[in-house]
């Protein structure tokens, strides 16, 4: 078990997320900078604030993964490995999946952590923070793997990070819709489950199809 | 060649059937021909030199073989058997070192061939009656001892970013040490090793032939391993694809 391919890559890329600390840490702060700024922008104004902090705070969660995504797969993609990993007697679906894993431990969880944080910064009441973080958890997950097609579709091109924005953005609207959405209806005090249940419906898509897609994007990107 | 040798007495056995084949193989890049009307067999136990000019398709030639790239025209058969059924045996048998020696610079050498160990040996585990074999052969001491053989010992923990690149090509030739592949795929394997290391290379290369392998590899320097075989690539180039070329079957 501790063995097998899947745990040994997530292993590894573990060990590689903790040695390239300011690979994981940049989009954090990106995350923290950008939101921080925005009272100072626009002022105080507890109701104005409150209004906008759902949107913003999903906004920016977005705009931070969208940031780290090109790594996913560029390094490997460098240094040979990536080639290694596609000629693997082992499915190129689980790889991925341990990758995209390793992404999601370094970069989603820790935006979910730090939410309530700017959550508080912008004035959002208690009461919305756990739909923020619920939200934000599952969020991110999607995201990370939905972005793991892109940055598989752009890997061999040199100058991959507008191309992946541009390909990544449109799968990731409904997921900012639905996110937001449920941080939304918790501020006004209303249901926010339906929310919470579409965003894990996008999730067990991405997790089954995101990977298969990502695979085979590679097995393109690699082979030119 | 060792099978040669036997072929007398052996007479009345079905020939054993040629590890890889390549039938009317031809790969296109960019409008251009690399290789045409490519027949090829490839036994147990030989050591395969692939020649070529510079841009003449060595690498693309092995990278297709290695499964990278799936980018060519003709047929590709492992023992006898068309590579689209048996694929996942054909990969497991299957050990390709490429001109990037796919070395993770932040991690040590042990790390990097943990990983290795893992990802190529994944077949072990399926196997029911070899998943002891798996766990007891490919662990921590395994990998010391095939550190130890490239003269890499005093580095299993020392960054790879602090290795020279001849060290680096020295901790990815290391997995030759502890693989179980019969087909090795070694581009330029030689690039950046000192004379030591080429000899010591070449001695693995002749004792894998010996014990049953397949090596294709390309350099341009000279080998020297026992009854080097050579594949001269520039002898199949054609400028033009022609559809009756099946019929120009011979033996490289």
């Amino acid at each position: 078990m501790a063995n097998s391919p899947f745990w040994s890559t997530f292993r590894r890329d573990l060990i590689l997320v903790f040695r390239h600390k300011t690979d994981m840490v940049n989009p954090l702060v990106f995350f923290l900078i950008a939101i921080s700024m925005i009272p100072l922008a626009i002022g105080p104004e507890t109701a104005l604030l409150i209004r906008i902090a759902p949107g913003i705070i999903w906004v920016m969660a977005l705009l931070a993964t969208l940031l780290s995504l090109d790594n996913l797969f560029r390094s490997d993609f460098d240094d040979g490995s990536l080639e290694q990993l596609l000629i693997a007697p082992y499915p190129l679906f689980f790889s991925v999946l341990a990758k995209v894993t390793v992404h999601w431990l370094a970069t989603g969880l820790p935006l979910t952590l730090l939410a309530p944080l700017l959550g508080v910064m912008l004035s959002l009441p208690a009461s919305a923070f756990g739909a923020l973080c619920c939200s934000l958890f599952i969020g991110t997950a999607a995201m990370s793997l939905i972005g793991a097609v892109g940055a598989a579709l752009t890997v061999g091109l040199r100058k991959g990070g507008l191309l992946i924005s541009l390909i990544v953005m449109p799968l990731y609207i409904p997921v900012l819709i639905f996110g937001a959405s449920a941080v939304q209806a918790a501020v006004l005090g209303e249901p926010f489950s339906l929310q919470l249940a579409v965003l894990g419906a996008g999730l067990a898509l991405a997790l089954v199809l995101a990977p298969f897609a990502a695979a085979g994007a590679l097995r393109v990107s690699v082979n030119g | 060649m060792s099978s040669s040798k036997y072929s007398a007495r052996e007479i009345t056995l079905p020939q054993q059937p040629a590890l890889i084949e390549l039938r009317n193989f031809a790969c296109e890049r960019d409008e251009r021909m690399l290789f045409n009307s490519l027949n090829a067999l490839f036994y147990a136990g030989q050591v395969v030199q692939i020649l070529g000019a510079n841009g003449s398709g060595k690498t693309t030639l092995l990278r297709i073989l290695a499964g990278v790239s799936s980018d060519y025209q003709g047929e590709i058969l492992w023992q006898g058997q068309a590579l689209a059924t048996c694929a996942w045996e054909y990969a497991n048998e299957t050990l390709y070192l490429g001109h990037l020696p796919g070395i993770k610079k932040s991690l040590t050498p042990m790390e990097n061939l943990r990983w290795y160990a893992a990802v190529q040996s994944s077949a072990r585990q399926s196997d029911v009656n070899q998943v002891e074999k798996f766990t007891t052969g490919v662990n921590d001491e395994v990998l010391l001892r095939s550190l130890a053989e490239v003269n890499l010992a005093g580095y299993e923990d020392t960054l790879c970013y602090q290795l020279s690149a001849g060290q680096l090509r020295r901790v990815a030739l290391a997995r030759l040490v502890f693989s179980t592949a019969k087909l090795w795929i070694l581009d330029e394997p030689f690039t950046a090793l000192d004379k030591a290391g080429v000899v010591l290379l070449e001695s693995r290369l002749a004792s894998h032939a010996t014990a049953g392998g397949v090596v294709l590899v390309t350099s341009h320097q000279d080998i020297s391993v026992p009854d080097l075989q050579q594949l001269n690539l520039q002898h199949f180039t054609g400028s033009k694809l022609t559809p009756d070329c099946a019929e120009t079957f011979a033996n490289g």
